[in-house]
């Protein structure tokens, strides 16, 4: 029944993407009117106007550019033009030491403050409102204070990612079962051996979820980060090519920005699976 | 006269009298320019030889008539020869076209890919930073806030900036007032106002109100030119039309999207909007004010002050691979220089075309102006007085403006003055000119007056 569902499942995925690229091909076929002009005129414009081809590219395009960028991603041109892989990496790393940076400090911050209902509420105000505020509106600031902009792509990705774990963390160490508490206490178990054996385990599935969400946020805010500041990563590329108007390698950027991601993600599944425990 | 009309060429005056100032006519001086230049002067070694050796002619001979006297006598080969007999001719003019020491020779350099930055990113493929003894990496950067952000950071020695840029840091304005320098002007005309291709029966700007147009930045040329353009035909820019500021590649997608109206915005910009098919080029911005500048090469006085050398090699750099692209026939090969990706990143034949002169106007017409664009590196202290009274009629600038103070403060005429001449070009006597705009004549010395004679300003 499951392999069956699964089947199933995977041929409608299957009909879906064969679906949608029928449609991209079929919409972005060459269709435009053109105007007539004289020859010499012809050879001064781009084929949008002299042959009526869409702005937007096929699927066609775009595979026999992917194909180009697959058979050389290391490439280095100089410090304005890198290979897809040497930008991912850029970016992958990056991404890292800010996701780092932002578990180091959460985690054991959002512990203490998970441990003492006082300080947890004291501080609620300060993270719900630092929460939501969006990368972009960190820039500035991180740009003006650091005066670095790599330094400042980090800053802007650890302040991003932390508030997910720390409010997770927060929340798993605070709701602990009551019980288990208890029977820690009446065997004596010192706090910190409490902290260790019982709280840590018992929260972990809840402080993962928030390193979940944080790393999908973190690849989120990266590549926002480095359109704004330039140089090298995943964001300066699509910023580079969107500086072309070259649609076919913004689109081939999107694809592997959501396939980094995913992974990221998946990485991370995996993490919680491992310290999931059945009540 | 152009920077860059032949130094040799004994016609041209450098100042008042002759060109070194030791002769009372262009006639005497000549021949003695004459005698010193046996044969015609190409290279760069040259050039720096004949101003070595008129120095040394110089001293030697503090009395004209007696020079004179003696290059009559003589011969001028024969001078030449018994000079560099006794005096190291080939020494001194190495280590004067060494010049000092860069203090730092691995620089960045920051730029905007657009046309404007041709001699600043040109030097890089070309060798001209190589040439003067450094290593410079030209960096591609996001926008005229980050490149203001970076430079001022210190991630980049000096950048490319809009003309009047650097006197907005300076003063302060939309940022942190910090004294900013700019020893030369990047590009003079090269700009364009672009519509949409269906407003092509909309050509009297007199039908634009209503209309929203982009331009690159505040404090830009293109906000100033497009202001002044619209508001001498009586529209005014703040209440009749929309300006919006809008980074020069989405311009193209805007305009696409009917977002915008037009723009007016830089070179490989506009004929890219062409070359898509989107639009048509309305006016180029030579046609509002032949000659004026757009983008300037900046660093802060503080890097000026911490590496003199390298700061005077890289203004060298500068000048000299501005003079190679203000030549019409080296054009083709650097719009193929600065189109790859790790520079512009645009096709080869828009940049061509912006470059050339000879391009597409999208209404299906071929036109032809070899001075579309064009290169030349002096900066004008009377370019900056016009920017500050552009500034203060449009409200950037409130209360009383020392325009002179603020021109000689941030455009360096003086010292690109100086080392100009070491390298054997002419710049100009006078850092000040009159111009006209839309046939309208601009006095640098009645700042105030110009600015008052504007019906249409904002109130202040």
């Amino acid at each position: 029944m499951s392999t069956s569902l699964r089947l199933r499942a995977g041929l409608v995925s299957i009909v879906l993407l064969a679906a949608f690229l029928g449609i991209w091909h079929l919409a972005t076929r060459t269709t435009g009117a053109t105007a007539a002009m004289s020859p010499e005129y012809a050879k001064l414009m781009g084929l949008t106007a002299t042959q009526g081809k869409s702005a937007m590219p096929g699927p066609l395009d775009v595979g026999a550019k992917l194909w180009e960028h697959l058979r050389r991603p290391f490439y280095d041109n100089g410090p304005n033009d890198k290979g897809l892989g040497i930008q991912l990496a850029y970016s992958i790393a990056r991404v890292g030491t800010g996701y780092l940076l932002a578990v180091l400090v959460a985690i054991p911050l959002g512990f203490l403050i998970g441990m003492s209902p006082l300080l947890s509420k004291a501080l609620d105000p300060f993270i719900q409102v630092l929460k939501p505020i969006s990368p972009l509106a960190w820039m500035p600031l991180a740009l003006y204070t650091i005066k670095d902009s790599s330094i400042s792509a980090i800053f802007v990705i650890f302040i991003c990612s932390i508030w997910p774990m720390l409010l997770n963390t927060v929340f798993g160490v605070a709701t602990v079962r009551k019980e288990w508490i208890n029977v820690a206490r009446t065997l004596e178990v010192g706090t910190l051996r409490r902290a260790f054996t019982v709280i840590l385990p018992a929260a972990a599935p809840t402080i993962l979820t928030g390193m979940r969400i944080s790393i999908g946020i973190a690849w989120l805010v990266i590549v926002a980060a480095e359109m704004l500041v330039g140089g090298t990563g995943i964001g300066y590329f699509v910023w580079n090519e969107w500086n072309n108007l070259s649609i076919t390698n913004v689109i081939i950027a999107i694809l592997l920005i959501g396939i980094v991601g995913m992974l990221l993600d998946q990485i991370l599944a995996r993490f919680t699976r491992m310290v999931t425990f059945p009540e | 006269m152009s920077t860059f009309d032949n130094p040799f060429d004994p016609n041209r005056n450098l100042r008042d009298g002759c060109a070194c100032g030791q002769h009372r006519s262009v006639a005497e001086h000549e021949q003695a320019t004459a005698a010193l230049s046996c044969e015609p002067v190409e290279s760069e070694e040259k050039r720096y030889e004949g101003v070595v050796a008129s120095a040394v002619m110089r001293a030697m001979f503090p009395q004209d008539v007696a020079r004179r006297a003696f290059l009559k006598s003589v011969g001028a080969s024969t001078a030449l020869a018994a000079l560099s007999q006794f005096f190291p001719l080939q020494t001194a003019t190495e280590v004067f076209a060494q010049a000092g020491t860069p203090e730092k020779k691995d620089l960045k350099v920051g730029f905007i890919p657009i046309t404007c930055a041709t001699p600043i990113i040109m030097a890089a493929p070309l060798g001209f930073y190589a040439k003067h003894g450094l290593n410079v990496e030209v960096v591609k950067t996001a926008g005229w806030a980050v490149i203001r952000d970076k430079t001022i950071n210190k991630e980049y020695d000096a950048a490319h900036m809009l003309a009047p840029m650097p006197i907005a840091i300076s003063l302060g304005l939309g940022a942190n007032a910090i004294p900013f320098a700019v020893p030369a002007i990047e590009n003079i005309n090269g700009q364009g106002i672009v519509l949409a291709t269906k407003h092509k029966d909309k050509r009297d700007p007199k039908d634009w109100k209503g209309m929203k147009f982009a331009i690159p930045f505040d404090y830009s040329m293109h906000n100033y030119l497009l202001r002044y353009y619209l508001a001498e035909h009586g529209l005014d820019p703040d209440t009749d039309v929309q300006l919006r500021s809008v980074p020069p590649p989405e311009m193209v997608a805007n305009l696409r999207a009917d977002n915008i109206d037009g723009f007016l915005a830089p070179d490989n910009i506009c004929q890219r909007a062409i070359y898509d098919g989107v639009g048509f080029m309305h006016l180029l911005s030579k046609e509002i004010w032949d000659g004026h500048p757009c983008c300037s090469f900046a660093a802060s006085r503080e890097f000026i002050t911490t590496a003199p050398n390298s700061f005077a090699a890289l203004t060298r750099a500068i000048v000299d691979a501005t003079a190679y692209a203000s030549k019409a026939e080296n054009r083709k090969q650097i719009a193929e220089a600065i189109a790859p990706a790790n520079y512009i990143n645009a096709p080869v034949t828009v940049l061509e075309q912006v470059l050339t002169g000879t391009y597409a106007d999208g209404l299906g017409g071929v036109k032809t102006d070899a001075k579309r664009v064009d290169f030349d590196p002096f900066p004008w202290q009377s370019f900056a007085v016009w920017m500050l009274t552009q500034m203060k009629r449009w409200g950037q600038i409130k209360g009383d403006v020392d325009y002179k103070a603020v021109a000689e403060q941030v455009y360096l005429a003086t010292d690109t003055k100086k080392l100009m001449t070491e390298m054997g070009l002419s710049p100009p006597a006078s850092a000040y000119k009159s111009f006209a705009v839309m046939g309208k004549t601009f006095d640098p010395a009645k700042a105030e007056d110009y600015v008052a004679s504007f019906k249409i300003r904002k109130a202040s």
